[in-house]
């Protein structure tokens, strides 16, 4: 069973869900990534979200978009984020890591290539924000073929015939988009998100999890309640940008943390 | 062997061979089907075609004629050149076409709110008069650096009632503004229309400018043959995101004898790598929606280009001229700043006409073929627009302070 499909077993039979940091790979420079990510792990995340940077993200909002452009500061490209996530693993086997980005970066480095080197750096599955399934066959197969997970985006406005559609390709989870916005956007409506998920359900074979938006414990105890999984960017990214560089990964790992507690008092205790 | 069929392209989901497409997050997915089905009934409703071509006419001053530049053609020595004079439309440039279709298609989508991405202020300005015109809130983004060399553009959306948000991400040119108007449309989806300004971005969208544009090449082969009785030898357009080149050639796609070329913004030439040619030295990806050639680095990141035309420093293209590329049927080339430059003084001093500097790059290149042809050969250019909003630019370059 692959490292997604056994943290969301392990997490949900003990009646916990599972949290999905999301960090920029590069942000704020190269040399911090994969201390950070062993931060996130300190602090209780189940599975970590690696962002590919990329100069036109069309769908983040100001704070992640500023992390990528911190890291291209750096000229951080996919093959050093390759390279993170196999330095990660040396000291980490378990934990999953989903990278997550937009097209080109992947389509310039070619889909065979790709996932060869990111299956053999030690990488879980794969979200490519602009990449829906009607474009997404090649890199699918590619994917497929080194047991690394297509893993795709679910709107509020997403139609059910494309919730099935997805469905066929999904692997991992799906993550569904709390709000029609940009990432790190303010206008979360929880009672929705949770209105919406019950019909998700009925057409998905994965699990689901939640992001956009959520940035603080009672938001992620909110989502842990109907999804399974809450996943949380733009908040540890603002936080990243907000500490002096010696206090980042502590500050980092003691803000998962507070979102780790808060979800589990949510799900285990209430 | 037969002719291939320009005319079958896009395919249902945007495909121009291997361009095309749709590239853009799930939250967009409804919002551009529903467009696309929108458009694909509204197009052949026959209210609607009505009220698109009388306003066209009443309102746009269609159809703008071709002339024949008699004296700088003299003064080349070569070929005959025509110009295609988008220009004399209301608000000066072909830009006003596309964006009252969008806008007629929007109104009747029952959209209150427009939003438009804009470089050199010709499509935000077209954009802020239509939805003057319908009574639409209008918001038009706006790289910061275009903010300052397109003053007059800003101030004239402005007057028509349109709110102008600076965008500073990025290189704060027009693919960055382009980036934040899809932002607002994620957020805004419900009650927003896109009016997309160039034949790129996702499906429907190429499709969609092309067809309303495609009027500019229907005009001009009836006035050339008018004219001249004959269809030019050369049709001759600038290419950014290429919405007046893809207008101008689309109706000359059948007719092999006509030869097309898309002059894009060579900058300080194409061996600096300073400049804002995809076609001419960039290679396929994906950006905005769509896969078509780019400018791009070894790792798939968006290059900063340079142009002196804001109107063309755009570092991708529309995916139909990507097409026409590889099926060989339109060759794509590039001028300089200093060629456009030079063309935009010729046109001010022997025809009395001030072009913009998106259509010099387009007289630059007519100038380099007239004299390789003879007297009695027709280059037809497209004026795809004038010159009045770049007077600040020239005057600057010409080391004149105004």
């Amino acid at each position: 069973m692959s490292r997604i499909d056994n943290v969301f077993k392990s997490q949900l039979s003990q009646r916990k869900k599972v949290l999905i940091p999301f960090i920029t790979a590069g942000d704020p420079s190269p040399a911090h990534t994969v201390s950070l990510m062993h931060a996130l792990v300190a602090g209780g995340a189940d599975l970590i979200e690696l962002g590919i940077p990329f100069s036109d993200p069309m769908a983040d909002g100001p704070v992640i978009q500023r992390a990528s452009e911190r890291a291209l500061k750096h000229g951080v490209g996919l093959k050093d984020v390759l390279g993170m996530v196999r330095q990660f693993r040396e000291t980490n086997p378990s934990t999953p890591v989903v990278l997550m980005g937009y097209a080109n970066p992947i389509e310039r480095m070619g889909y065979e290539a790709f996932a060869e080197n990111a299956a053999a750096s030690g990488v879980d599955g794969v979200l490519i924000v602009d990449l829906p399934p009607e474009e997404s066959d090649g890199l699918v197969s590619a994917l497929v073929k080194k047991d690394l997970a297509p893993i795709y985006l679910l709107a509020p406005t997403t139609p059910d015939f494309r919730v099935k559609a997805i469905s066929e390709r999904a692997r991992g989870y799906v993550y569904y988009v709390s709000l029609k916005g940009v990432t790190g956007a303010a206008h979360v409506d929880y009672s929705a998100v949770g209105q919406r998920l019950p019909g998700l359900r009925e057409n998905l074979q994965v699990p689901i999890g939640v992001g956009f938006g959520i940035s603080d414990g009672a938001g992620a105890a909110a989502v842990a309640k109907v999804a399974d999984a809450v996943i949380v960017g733009s908040r540890l990214v603002k936080e990243i940008e907000n500490s002096p560089a010696d206090a980042m990964a502590t500050n980092l790992e003691s803000l998962v943390r507070s979102l780790r507690t808060a979800m589990d008092e949510a799900t285990v205790v209430g | 062997m037969s002719q291939p069929d320009y005319y079958s392209v896009p395919d249902a989901r945007g495909h121009f061979g291997t361009y095309g497409g749709i590239y853009v997050a799930e939250t967009l997915m409804s919002a551009l089907d529903e467009l696309r089905e929108r458009y694909a009934f509204f197009k052949n409703d026959a209210e609607f075609v009505r009220e698109f071509e009388y306003e066209l006419k009443h309102f746009v001053g269609r159809p703008n004629p071709v002339y024949h530049a008699a004296r700088w053609s003299e003064q080349i020595g070569g070929a005959q050149i025509f110009l295609k004079r988008e220009d004399l439309n209301h608000t000066g440039a072909h830009k006003i076409t596309n964006a009252l279709g969008q806008a007629l298609l929007a109104k009747r989508m029952g959209k209150k709110r427009v939003i438009a991405e804009t470089g050199a202020g010709q499509h935000g300005v077209a954009t802020a008069t239509v939805a003057a015109r319908y009574g639409m809130e209008c918001v038009v983004y706006m790289g910061e650096e275009d903010v300052q060399r397109q003053a007059p553009n800003v101030f004239r959306m402005k007057l028509l009632g349109a709110t102008v948000v600076p965008v500073s991400s990025g290189s704060k040119t027009l693919k960055d503004a382009l980036n934040e108007a899809m932002r607002d449309w994620v957020t805004n989806v419900d009650n927003t229309f896109y009016i997309l300004g160039t034949a790129a971005g996702p499906h429907p969208y190429p499709m969609m400018v092309r067809d309303f544009l495609s009027v500019i090449g229907r005009e001009a082969k009836a006035q050339m043959r008018e004219l001249t009785g004959h269809l030019p030898d050369y049709v001759v357009a600038c290419v950014g995101g290429g919405s007046n080149a893809i207008g101008m050639f689309h109706d000359f796609l059948k007719d092999e004898s006509v030869k097309l070329v898309g002059v894009e913004a060579g900058g300080l030439g194409l061996e600096s790598g300073k400049h804002a040619a995809p076609l001419s030295a960039g290679i396929p990806g994906v950006l905005h929606g769509a896969r078509s050639y780019l400018m791009q680095d070894e790792n798939g990141q968006i290059i900063e280009t340079h142009s002196i035309s804001a109107g063309l420093d755009y570092p991708g293209v529309g995916p139909e001229h990507s097409w026409l590329k590889d099926m060989g049927r339109a060759q794509y080339t590039a001028v300089t700043d200093d060629e456009a430059m030079d063309a935009f003084h010729d046109l001010c001093r022997f025809e009395g006409i001030i072009p913009a500097l998106e259509s010099s790059h387009a007289l630059a290149y007519a100038k380099k073929l007239a004299p390789t042809l003879a007297k009695d050969q027709r280059i037809l250019v497209n004026l795809s627009g004038r010159g009045d909003k770049d007077i600040n630019t020239v005057a600057r370059i010409d080391g004149i302070t105004l």
